[in-house]
């Protein structure tokens, strides 16, 4: 196990603006759901990615389409990271004819497997089997790529998680197993659900390696992320990554956050994923604060189309109700049902 | 003479033909090869399986098709969902029906539901093949016949082949559907003979097989009951009441013209089911048939199924737990008010 510090590895230009855009991307997106929620005209209910954007950018920044992930209920952030189109997903989370997923899926199952997203998942652990089952594919295929399974905190006490760590290791599969420690499992803390130290700590029961990052520190994870990643190209199988991070919102959209303390303040400000990543290329001299602030009016004016695409979109035709549920389905060996 | 096999080697052959046929097809479960990384147990030596049923596919499809998984059920069948939905064309094997409560999770909320919740944008070709019944005095946790779980859920097909023939033919239709098709093999009849014949075949989807033409009496009997049914009509067929037999075959989708049409014939209802009464199979083509075709019947349906009890292990307990072909002559006796000399 090793606490990896921010490193002082430079990244090129074009390597700092995709991350930058993908996690003002993130944020935006969520800030608005947050606030459109708040409103009450979005059915359902959503769990927000902002205040973790370093985790999903510094993974995905390595990755392309046919490399997939799997994702998790708050999975909005993994999707922007992995190249989802926004307004396809504003319009899948307002449950329009027009999203990535006809509507039919909601914010918790928001998928594009062209781009190699496999999927939020509403099942908390679902994703260990099924990042497995992707990886076999890459080794059985020889494709070169990997797969990547985003998990929280609360998932790494379910049984899935040793079942898939543990036959991602016995063969050797390019599985990147990318835990988001934000401190609750719902309002559960960590310390108190999961008898370890660090969700890294258990990647020693797998004989695999396991390290701890800054998950606020985009720079740690893409550093973090890169080993592990080439690692899984070589065929020298999974690793366990765990960000430490905090949730800038509640669990759910509603959620009252009782259970947090003071923290809040200063994961808010002075910890804040982006304000760090603003000033650490400022002052690297990779881009200058002109350059990110016209991203971020870009970026916002993104995301008002996106809302403006969704909220002008056509909700799903009643005929929908019964498409999509099996490739085919007859009857009477003939007849389709 | 026609080629005879076994059901199990007929399960077998289709494996084999599947995997010939297509490079995408691949087998995981436990100890499906047997032995891996036991130097001694290579080859012809492998298991093949608890029951054998794999056996020989290992020789020919080496360990990277043909995949010894650890004991973890969730583990290895939410791998074969996303391994069937990024390209291969998995045959995932859950030992027992039973060991579904240890991966009921990938199957019902992963792979059942993938392809709706991404809006059509994936499919999931799986064939998840598992043993059923009782009969074999395994006692509870290993005899059950859960197929109404499946059928239940949308998003799966649900196969029920209750001979050798059908086995194959069956199967090679599951491995080859683009869906997720969970495929039920009694464990009972593993050791039934029947003609197979040689190369590739498919039997469809939603096409019940009428076991035996009669005009009294519909029965629906599903899986091996099929075959205690059968011997039920020989002996009604004694006293002037033919019977008709219905194999559904597949449970999801089912064929329900066929059953209609045999009850709007003989205005009679028998539904025989192995497994728990409850909310079964047994209940839903009952429901059917009450449903759509209440104008046909002469007499109220019934239903020759297990007690609502789990399965017994004392061979005497469990055999007046099964369904009889004397307790399906009773329905009938009740149902047309007469009494057979049998």
């Amino acid at each position: 196990m090793s606490q990896t510090q921010t490193n002082q590895t430079t990244i090129s230009k074009e390597e700092a603006t995709w991350m930058f855009q993908k996690m003002l991307e993130i944020r935006h997106f969520e800030d608005r759901v947050h606030d459109i929620f708040g409103t009450g005209i979005l059915p359902g209910f959503v769990h927000l990615y902002a205040g973790e954007e370093a985790i999903a950018v510094g993974l995905c920044a390595h990755l392309d389409d046919k490399d997939y992930i799997t994702s998790t209920h708050r999975g909005h952030g993994h999707c922007i990271a992995k190249g989802c189109d926004l307004n396809g997903m504003m319009a899948e989370i307002y449950g329009r004819a027009t999203g990535l997923c006809k509507g039919k899926g909601g914010s918790m199952h928001i998928a594009d497997v062209e781009k190699g997203m496999l999927g939020a998942n509403g099942i908390v652990g679902g994703g260990f089997p099924l990042a497995v089952g992707a990886g076999l594919t890459h080794k059985l295929k020889k494709t070169g790529g990997v797969a990547v399974c985003f998990f929280g905190d609360g998932a790494n006490n379910h049984g899935t998680f040793h079942e898939g760590i543990n036959m991602a290791a016995i063969w050797n599969l390019p599985v990147i197993f990318v835990a988001e420690n934000n401190g609750f499992g719902e309002a559960t803390p960590f310390h108190y659900a999961s008898s370890c130290k660090s969700i890294a700590d258990r990647a020693a029961g797998y004989s695999i390696p396991g390290e701890t990052v800054d998950g606020k520190d985009v720079m740690a994870v893409h550093e973090a992320a890169k080993r592990a990643v080439e690692r899984a190209r070589n065929g020298e199988g999974p690793t366990l990554i765990e960000c430490v991070t905090y949730r800038n919102y509640g669990h759910f959209e509603g959620d009252a956050q009782t259970y947090k303390g003071e923290e809040k303040v200063k994961h808010l400000d002075d910890l804040d994923a982006i304000k760090q990543f603003y000033t650490y290329l400022t002052e690297q001299d990779i881009m200058t604060e002109a350059e990110l602030d016209q991203m971020d009016a870009d970026v916002r004016s993104a995301v008002d189309r996106a809302v403006e695409f969704a909220e002008t979109s056509p909700y799903p035709l009643p005929e929908q109700l019964m498409e999509d549920v099996y490739v085919s389905y007859k009857t009477d060996g003939g007849a389709t049902q | 003479m026609t080629r005879q096999l076994t059901f199990s080697q007929a399960v077998n052959e289709a494996m084999a033909i599947s995997m010939r046929e297509d490079a995408d097809v691949i087998l995981l479960g436990e100890d499906v090869a047997g032995g891996a990384a036991v130097d001694h147990l290579q080859d012809e030596e492998a298991w093949g399986g608890v029951m054998g049923v794999t056996k020989g596919l290992v020789q020919e499809f080496g360990r990277d098709r043909i995949i010894d998984t650890p004991i973890a059920e969730a583990g290895y069948v939410g791998a074969a969902v996303t391994a069937a939905a990024t390209g291969m064309r998995p045959i995932a094997e859950l030992m027992f029906n039973d060991f579904i409560g240890s991966c009921l999770d990938e199957v019902m909320n992963q792979g059942a539901k993938l392809r709706y919740m991404f809006g059509g944008k994936a499919k999931v070709p799986l064939t998840i093949r598992t043993m059923h019944g009782a009969g074999f005095r395994a006692a509870a946790q290993h005899s059950q016949s859960l197929y109404s779980f499946f059928t239940h859920i949308p998003g799966i097909k649900v196969v029920i082949p209750s001979t050798p023939y059908d086995a194959k033919g069956l199967l090679l239709e599951s491995i080859f559907d683009d869906d997720l098709v969970v495929f039920f093999e009694d464990k009972t009849l593993y050791t039934m003979k029947g003609e197979v014949p040689e190369g590739s075949y498919r039997i469809p989807f939603g096409k019940a097989d009428i076991k035996r033409s009669g005009e009294d009496v519909t029965i629906v009997a599903i899986g091996k009951m099929v075959h205690t049914a059968l011997k039920a009509a020989g002996e009604l067929s004694k006293n002037g009441l033919e019977a008709e037999i219905i194999d559904p075959r597949t449970l999801s989708p089912l064929d329900e013209d066929t059953i209609l049409s045999s009850v709007e014939k003989t205005g009679r209802l028998i539904v025989v089911d192995e497994a728990n009464p409850r909310c079964s199979a047994a209940t839903d083509i009952a429901a059917l048939v009450a449903d759509k075709g209440f104008d046909y019947l002469d007499a109220p349906i019934k239903m020759v199924t297990a007690p609502h009890t789990p399965v017994p292990f004392a061979p005497s307990l469990e055999d007046l737990y099964l369904p009889t072909p004397d307790k399906i002559i009773k329905a009938v006796e009740e149902m047309t008010g007469s009494e057979l000399v049998i």
